[in-house]
């Protein structure tokens, strides 16, 4: 729990309890999870908090069921969230399916520990920044952040959310078991009302209402569940009305809107920390618990006046590309760390190709890297 | 006849959703119709009513309604069902399954909710196979029954599912049959209106593919033997046990009362308040 300081709204506050507090902040009113380590504090400090404000907890018999709730739950008119880790993001996976091709808002936390499988429980992770975007079979895209502090723990579980609202997808908000259990210092920003995004409701009659209707910017108003606006929902590929159907032409536009609704979206998505790279010839590029040591690596590369800079995506899919290509342009080679085997260097050797040179730094072992390795592997590519 | 008729069609929806999935003798028709008539006999408004089903033949049922209807995944009903119940406890939540989906690959969600006493109405259209994918043997198939994946005739044992149910903390469990459709209306009805957890098995019939692989005759002789071997209760505890072995009992199995689950997580809300003037 957060000990309160002199100062108001600083408190001691740990990564996952960032998140709850988010949630709280973001207008979460339903959670639905299933105990996994290290993700449990989220559920943990909701139980407590939920029903305290009218909002609903409960514990489900497993992950497939818990993210099954919160999609009912979210049909039904909650802003719905869910929080575990590995093996219970896997059981997930249809379920998320089930939430983008029905484009039910909903919030899915993933701490990551090692795997695969039990894997590592109390050791951090990167290793599903694929699973995240890939996890689910069919094609959607995904919305997924992950932060690299406490602080941002909090503001990206309110974007999580208000990402979800707004278009009425699944978000996925990753976290590391280090980000999630570490403690720092944050000074809670007060919540700005109007920064939190609702649910678009229909204004137009029950009879005139379609589900997934055909919108300039692919965002389209919602109904809940007893609104009077009785719609179908299914996970099998349907008309604009929500009735299932197997005609080329439907199942086109429908799929279609899955994809559109990102990609027309990707400057309000895709958010990056850009540090000191606008000299930058060596670059790294890093996300959640590893940018924090990358960062210090580049500090200490900058006392010694070396032109490294550090791009750190916020926002992991959709994958910056046009940013990376952007910032990329002066850079002769890229120091990538991450906590699995090369995930995101894969993407951005997909973005960049061969025109700069590749360090990865790769490790699974549980362990973090640190900024001396981040430092050595600077020097590596100076020589 | 015209009287039903006209009922079931202001619950029904319009347009391309029919000619409905369902094969020549299959039961779903005569269940819907019963689940409607219910409906219509409590005069629950349509708006409140909230239908969801998992995948499956009779999963196939909420298309065809005009309600709040939700589609789900393999077995995944129950929890989609939980989470809108929980959010909107006033809304009437009914779950349309069938064996496999509720008892096989849902089986884990059915007795948690059961155990919880949340207040839904499950309806298990149990007709001992898997009809959609083609005829595999599901945990209500009878041992020793063909199915396309039990060629050799099946060697597990059967799910009760009533059992199940009662045996997991459901409150109120019942069996009828597609044959006795105003019976089955008639616990649809007070499935309804229990609060709590509830759960009713409706034996079917498969007969294109059950049917015709374990020999079975007609649709029509499917219900006879519906007829035959499913007996009210209170006679059948009275029969000799060899007299039992096929023959199933119906009707309202457990009846009883006890919290429900959305209504105390609704006291606990209360009791969390602040009391007024209590700053």
């Amino acid at each position: 729990m957060a000990k309160k300081q002199t100062k108001k709204n600083v408190v001691l506050m740990q990564g996952n309890e960032a998140i709850a507090r988010g949630a709280l902040a973001a207008g979460v009113n339903f959670f639905a999870g299933y105990p996994i380590t290290p993700s449990t504090e989220v559920a943990e400090i909701l139980s407590v908090e939920l029903p305290k404000i009218g909002g609903t907890f409960i514990q489900m018999e497993d992950e497939i069921a818990s993210i099954a709730a919160i999609i009912g739950g979210s049909l039904a008119g909650a802003k719905s969230m869910t929080a575990t880790s590995g093996p219970g993001f896997s059981l997930m996976q249809e379920g998320i399916g089930f939430a983008k091709i029905t484009e039910t808002p909903c919030v899915v936390v993933n701490v990551m520990r090692g795997g695969p499988s039990t894997g590592l429980p109390t050791k951090p992770s990167q290793a599903d920044i694929m699973q995240a975007r890939w996890g689910n079979h069919g094609d959607a895209p995904a919305i997924v952040l992950y932060p690299n502090s406490v602080l941002e723990s909090y503001e990206l579980s309110i974007r999580a959310v208000n990402l979800a609202e707004k278009y009425r997808t699944c978000v996925i908000l990753l976290s590391d078991e280090v980000l999630g259990h570490m403690r720092e210092t944050v000074e809670i920003p007060e919540i700005d009302n109007n920064k939190i995004i609702e649910r678009i409701k229909p204004t137009i009659p029950p009879e005139w209402y379609k589900h997934y209707p055909e919108t300039a910017k692919y965002r389209s108003p919602m109904a809940s569940f007893g609104d009077g606006y009785r719609y179908h929902v299914t996970g099998l590929t349907h008309d604009a009305k929500g009735f299932p159907t197997n005609r080329a032409d439907e199942a086109e536009i429908q799929n279609a809107r899955l994809k559109k609704k990102i990609t027309y979206h990707l400057d309000d998505l895709i958010q990056v920390e850009d540090y000191e790279m606008d000299d930058a010839r060596i670059a790294v590029f890093a996300a959640g618990i590893t940018s924090r040591a990358a960062k210090e690596a580049v500090r200490s590369a900058r006392r010694k006046s070396r032109k490294v800079g550090m791009l750190r995506p916020l926002t992991i899919w959709p994958f910056p590309d046009e940013v990376i290509r952007e910032r990329f342009k002066n850079v002769k080679a890229v120091v990538v760390p991450e906590l699995n085997e090369g995930q995101m260097l894969g993407e951005l050797k997909r973005v960049l190709g061969n025109k700069i040179k590749y360090y990865p730094i790769q490790k699974t072992s549980g362990e973090l890297i640190t900024p001396d390795e981040i430092s050595a592997a600077i020097k590596e590519v100076r020589k | 006849m015209k009287i039903p008729q006209k009922r079931i069609h202001k619950f029904l929806r319009h347009g391309k959703k029919f000619p409905h999935v369902w094969c020549p003798g299959c039961s779903n028709g005569i269940v819907l119709g019963a689940i409607i008539r219910a409906v219509d006999e409590l005069g629950y408004e349509k708006d409140d009513m909230a239908m969801v089903s998992g995948i499956g033949c009779s999963s196939r049922m909420p298309v065809y309604v005009d309600f709040n209807t939700l589609h789900t995944l393999h077995g995944r009903a129950i929890p989609f069902a939980t989470g809108i119940k929980m959010v909107k406890p006033r809304m009437n939540v009914c779950v349309v399954t069938g064996d496999g989906d509720s008892s096989a690959i849902g089986g884990n969600h059915l007795i948690h909710a059961a155990r919880r006493n949340i207040d839904l109405t499950v309806i298990v259209i149990n007709n001992n196979i898997y009809g959609m994918t083609g005829g595999q043997y599901s945990p209500t198939t009878p041992t020793g029954a063909i199915a396309t994946t039990t060629r050799y005739g099946n060697l597990d044992p059967v799910f009760d599912i009533c059992k199940l149910a009662e045996g997991a903390g459901a409150t109120f469990v019942a069996r009828t049959t597609a044959y006795h459709a105003v019976e089955a209306q008639s616990i649809i009805k007070q499935a309804f209106e229990h609060k709590g957890f509830s759960i009713v098995e409706v034996v079917s019939a498969c007969p294109v593919i059950y049917g015709r692989l374990n020999k079975q005759g007609s649709p029509s002789d499917m219900m006879r033997d519906m007829k035959k071997r499913g007996i009210p209760v209170a006679a059948y505890n009275k029969l000799p046990e060899e007299e039992k072995a096929d023959k199933y009992p119906r009707g309202i199995l457990v009846n009883i009362k006890k919290p429900e689950y959305t209504q105390r997580y609704a006291e606990l809300i209360q009791s969390l308040q602040p009391e007024k003037g209590d700053e």
